[in-house]
C-alpha cells in the first residue's frame, strides 16, 4: 500500500530527505538584476570561453552540478543518482553535462518545472531507500532557447509586452538521506492542464491556470492553508502570470497575496532591465531556489517554503500546427525543520 | 481547473497584457523608415549626380542599403534599430538584409551547408516567395487586361 500518499496528487516524505549542497551559476544579466548577491557564481560573459552557447550551457551545468555535490562535503563517488533536464531538443546541455560526470543519470524534460520535477523524484528516491545522495539539477541559457524557439539573436524584431525573458543559468541541489535540512516535507505532482491559450508570447498566462491547479490540490490534499507557508513561490509565471494566479486563487478563496511571488518576477528588475513580463526558463526557478530560497532559509528569514515550477509543454512544431500549449506545476514543501 | 472556460479565460487574459504602445510606435517606425528612405534617396541622387543612368543609379543605391544593413547586422547594431523603429527598420531593404545575414551568422556553428546556407532563408524565404510568387500573378494580371 502507497503509505506515503496524500489525498490525490501529493506524497508527504517518512524520512525527509536533507537538502546537503546548493550552487547556482547565471549569467551577466541574470548579475545585473535584484537578487545578484545570492548567485555563487556570475559570468561575466554568457559565452563562458566557449566556441557555442550550447556548450556554454553545457558547462555551466557541468559546473554547477560539481560545486553542489562540492558544496555538501561529498565528491562524485558518493552520489547514486544524477536527475537533470534543460530546454534543448533532446535535453542536449544535460546529456552532454552528464558525459562529462559518472553518475548514474535520469534525463528529465519537464520544460521550466524540471527543477521542481527533480527534486521531486530525487526526493522520492531517497525516502524510497533507493538513494543515500541524489543530485538533482536544471538549466537554461538564453541564446541557446532564442534560436531553437525564436529568432536569431541579430534579427531585428520587436518583442511583446507579454513576451518573458529565458534566464542563462543552472541551479544543482544535492538531497541527501541524512543531514541538518533544510528538508523536504512533501510533494504535490501536478497534472497537465491545457488553458487553451495559443501565444507562445503568452507563457505567464498559459501556464498560470497549471500552477493554480497544483496549489489546489496541494492546500487540499494536506489540509494546509497559504499562510502556513512564510513564502509560496512559483517558477516562471512572470508579472502577468503572478497577477493571474492570485485572481484566480481568490476566487478560489485563497488569498495569496502577502506570502507569494513569482521567481520571474523577482530575477529581473522589470524597468530597468526591459525583460518585459519577467524572467522564464528552467534557470529561472533553480537559480532563484538554490540561489535566494535556500540560502534565505539558512540565514533564518524562512522557516517554510512552497517552491513551485512550472512549465510548457509545447514544441515549435505543435505551436505551427496551431495546437494549444500544454502546462504543468510541480510543487514541493521545504522545510527548515524536520518534523 | 479542469472544468476552466477556454474562451472566458482569452477574454479575460486578455485584459491582462498591457497594451502595445501604438502610438509611440507608429511614430518611431515613421522616423526610422524614414530616415532609412531618405539616406536611400541621398544615394541615389548623389549617384545620378555623378551622370549614372536612372536604372543602374536604382540598382546600386539598393546594394549600398544591402550592404548597410548587413554590416550593421554584423555588428550588432540593427537588432537595436530594430527594437526601436519596428516595422519601419524591417520594412526598408535593410530589414530584408538583416533577416537574411543575421540567421546566417546564427548558424554558423552549424557549418557553411546545413548552418549558413540552409537557415540563411528561414526568415526571409516567406518574403520571397510570396513576393515572387505575388509579383508573378500580377504580371500575368497584367497581362490579361491590359493587353499589350
Amino acid at each position: 500500500m502507497a503509505v506515503k500518499r496524500l489525498g490525490t496528487q501529493t506524497v508527504k516524505f517518512g524520512n525527509p530527505p536533507s537538502i546537503k549542497g546548493f550552487y547556482t551559476i547565471v549569467g551577466p544579466k541574470e548579475g545585473d538584476g535584484p537578487l545578484s548577491k545570492y548567485f555563487d557564481l556570475i559570468l561575466a560573459d554568457d559565452l563562458w570561453g566557449q566556441e557555442s552557447w550550447e556548450k556554454a550551457e553545457i558547462k555551466m551545468q557541468e559546473e554547477c552540478i560539481k560545486a553542489a555535490i562540492n558544496n555538501g562535503g561529498l565528491t562524485v563517488n558518493d552520489i547514486n543518482y544524477l536527475i537533470a533536464g534543460d530546454l534543448l531538443n533532446q535535453i542536449i546541455a544535460t546529456g552532454y553535462s552528464a558525459r562529462q560526470i559518472s553518475i548514474p543519470f535520469f534525463g528529465l524534460y519537464g520544460a521550466c518545472s524540471t527543477m521542481t520535477e527533480s527534486l521531486s523524484l530525487g526526493a522520492m528516491i531517497v525516502d524510497g531507500g533507493f538513494a543515500d545522495n541524489v543530485i538533482c539539477s536544471a538549466s537554461s541559457h538564453f541564446s541557446t532557447a532564442e534560436r531553437q524557439f525564436r529568432f536569431p539573436l541579430e534579427y531585428g524584431n520587436q518583442r511583446k509586452f507579454s513576451s518573458q525573458w529565458t534566464v542563462t543559468g543552472s541551479g544543482a541541489t544535492l538531497l541527501a538521506s541524512g543531514g541538518n535540512g533544510p528538508y523536504i516535507k512533501y510533494v504535490t505532482t501536478g497534472k497537465i492542464i491545457d488553458a487553451g491559450i495559443k501565444d507562445v508570447n503568452n507563457m505567464g498566462a498559459a501556464m498560470a491556470p497549471a500552477a493554480v491547479d497544483t496549489l489546489l490540490y496541494h492546500f487540499r490534499d494536506i489540509g494546509c492553508k497559504p499562510s502556513d507557508y512564510d513564502l509560496i513561490i512559483s517558477g516562471d509565471l512572470g508579472h502577468i502570470g503572478k497577477e493571474i494566479v492570485i485572481d484566480m486563487m481568490k476566487r478560489e478563496g485563497y488569498d495569496l497575496r502577502s506570502m507569494y511571488t513569482d521567481a520571474g518576477v523577482e530575477i529581473f528588475d522589470k524597468d530597468t532591465q526591459d525583460t518585459h513580463a519577467g524572467g522564464s526558463g528552467c534557470a529561472c526557478s533553480a537559480a532563484v531556489f538554490n540561489g535566494y530560497v535556500l540560502k534565505e532559509i539558512k540565514k533564518g528569514k524562512f522557516n517554510r517554503v512552497l517552491i513551485m515550477s512550472t512549465g510548457a509543454l509545447h514544441s515549435t512544431t505543435s505551436v505551427q500546427q496551431g495546437e494549444s500549449i500544454p502546462c504543468i506545476a510541480h510543487a514541493v514543501t521545504i522545510d527548515k525543520k524536520r518534523e | 481547473m479542469e472544468k476552466l472556460n477556454k474562451k472566458e479565460y482569452e477574454k479575460y487574459v486578455e485584459g491582462k497584457i498591457p497594451k502595445p504602445t501604438y502610438v509611440k510606435n507608429i511614430i518611431m517606425a515613421f522616423l526610422v523608415g524614414g530616415f532609412i528612405c531618405t539616406l536611400g534617396q541621398f544615394i541615389l541622387n548623389y549617384l545620378l549626380s555623378l551622370g549614372l543612368n536612372e536604372s543602374s543609379a536604382a540598382s546600386f543605391t539598393s546594394i549600398a542599403l544591402v550592404f548597410l544593413g548587413s554590416l550593421l547586422t554584423g555588428l550588432g547594431i540593427y537588432d537595436k534599430i530594430g527594437k526601436i523603429g519596428g516595422a519601419g527598420a524591417s520594412v526598408p531593404i535593410t530589414g530584408f538584409a538583416n533577416s537574411i545575414v543575421s540567421p546566417a551568422m546564427e548558424f554558423k556553428r552549424e557549418g557553411f551547408i546545413f548552418g549558413v546556407a540552409s537557415k540563411m532563408f528561414t526568415i526571409a524565404g516567406p518574403v520571397l516567395v510570396y513576393g515572387i510568387g505575388g509579383s508573378v500573378i500580377v504580371g500575368l494580371l497584367t497581362l490579361l487586361f491590359k493587353g499589350r
